[in-house]
Order: structure tokens, then C-alpha cells, then sequence
């Protein structure tokens, strides 16, 4: 499934999703919500920079694990952050949405975005017609 | 009347009790807050202004860039 389907699935299944951006790590969007591409890319930006941050609090607070997800949650409305593999999925929802069916369909929507549709069957190759066996003159 | 009064002033009592909790936890929903999971499971939850601020400040721009 390419992105722009992922996100519209996205979209049809979570009503609280008001925008999102795939991205991946160093500023590469993979797909988004917003009409304008600076935009989607200042999105990624700050969301890459809220993962590194987060990251970092990770080392001080001596934490295992490698980041998977984040919500922050503001006055005006919450902010998520997924990641899937080298992808990521940076969210935007109105205030108190459902957190973790938030993150149940984001990590869906990556997910989708990994599997890649069936390669199509190759034809199998048209098998030459057997040669007529060639004529031989008896002159010679 | 006397047990009548008694009964009265219990359920107010009860009643505001009820109200508090609940304002309560709906004041602590509403906090501005960071919350990080991990692969292993953990999370990380930052809630004081002082650590939460730069997320919080970058969650704000977020917000307003996806308006």
C-alpha cells in the first residue's frame, strides 16, 4: 500500500486524527495529510526533534529499551509520535482523544504502509513452436 | 427530624466529596504532560513544567504547523 492509501485509510478508520505526516528519520516525508509540503516537512522536523528530546531523557533517567511511541498531551489538543522500523508517524488529535486506539490505528496505518502489494504473476514465456525437422536435398 | 438533619448533612457531605474527587481527577487529565513508551515496555512520564517544557514547546509548534 503506497502512502497517500495508507493515509486515507488512516482518515476513514480514526475520526480523532486530524492530521498526520510520515516521515522518516532526516527529514524524508513519505506522505501527508497537510496540502503544503513545507509544512509537512516543519512537522517532521519538530517531531524528530521531540524524539530526539525524548530520547535524551531516556539516557538520564537510565531507561532500556529503544523509543516506540509518545503522546504529548497540550490544552488545545495531543501530539503523537510512532515509529515503526526507520519509519515514523508524527499525529495530531483534538484534546483527551482515546490514547491508545490513537496508537493502535498509527501503527496500523505504518504497518500498512510495510506491506508492499503481491508482485504480479509473470506470463509464463510462450514456448516456441516445434521446428519442422529441415528438408535435406537426397541430390548430393 | 433530629435523624432527618443528620441524614441530610451526610449526603451533602457525600455528595461534595464525590464532586472534589471527580474535579480532581478530571483537573489531573487535563495536565499538560509527556508521556514516552518504550520497545521493552517502559514508559516515561514527564509532568513538571520545569523537565516537560521543550516537548511541550515543540508539541505547541507541531499543533500549530498541522493547524
Amino acid at each position: 500500500m503506497d502512502a497517500a492509501a495508507a493515509l486515507e485509510r488512516l482518515r476513514e478508520i480514526s475520526s480523532q486524527v486530524r492530521a498526520a505526516v510520515i516521515f522518516e528519520r532526516g527529514g524524508k516525508i513519505v506522505g501527508s495529510t497537510l496540502a503544503d509540503e513545507q509544512r509537512a516537512k516543519d512537522v517532521a522536523g519538530e517531531a524528530e526533534a521531540l524524539l530526539t528530546e525524548a530520547e535524551q531523557r531516556r539516557e538520564a533517567a537510565d531507561q532500556p529499551g529503544e523509543f516506540a511511541q509518545l503522546e504529548v498531551a497540550l490544552q488545545a489538543g495531543s501530539v503523537f509520535v510512532v515509529r515503526d522500523g526507520d519509519r515514523l508517524i508524527a499525529a495530531t488529535t483534538q484534546p483527551e482523544p482515546t490514547v491508545g486506539l490513537v496508537f493502535y490505528d498509527l501503527k496500523s496505518c505504518l504497518r500498512d504502509l510495510q506491506t508492499a502489494p503481491a508482485p504480479k504473476k509473470r506470463a509464463a514465456p510462450k514456448r516456441k513452436p516445434a521446428r519442422p525437422p529441415r528438408k535435406t536435398d537426397a541430390k548430393s | 427530624m433530629r435523624s432527618r438533619n443528620v441524614l441530610t448533612g451526610m449526603l451533602l457531605g457525600a455528595g461534595s466529596l464525590a464532586g472534589t474527587l471527580l474535579f480532581r481527577r478530571r483537573l489531573a487529565r487535563r495536565r499538560e504532560r509527556v508521556d514516552v513508551y518504550f520497545d521493552n515496555g517502559s514508559m516515561l512520564s514527564l509532568a513538571k513544567p520545569g523537565e516537560a517544557e521543550p516537548l511541550l514547546r515543540r508539541a505547541r509548534r507541531i499543533l500549530e504547523l498541522a493547524g
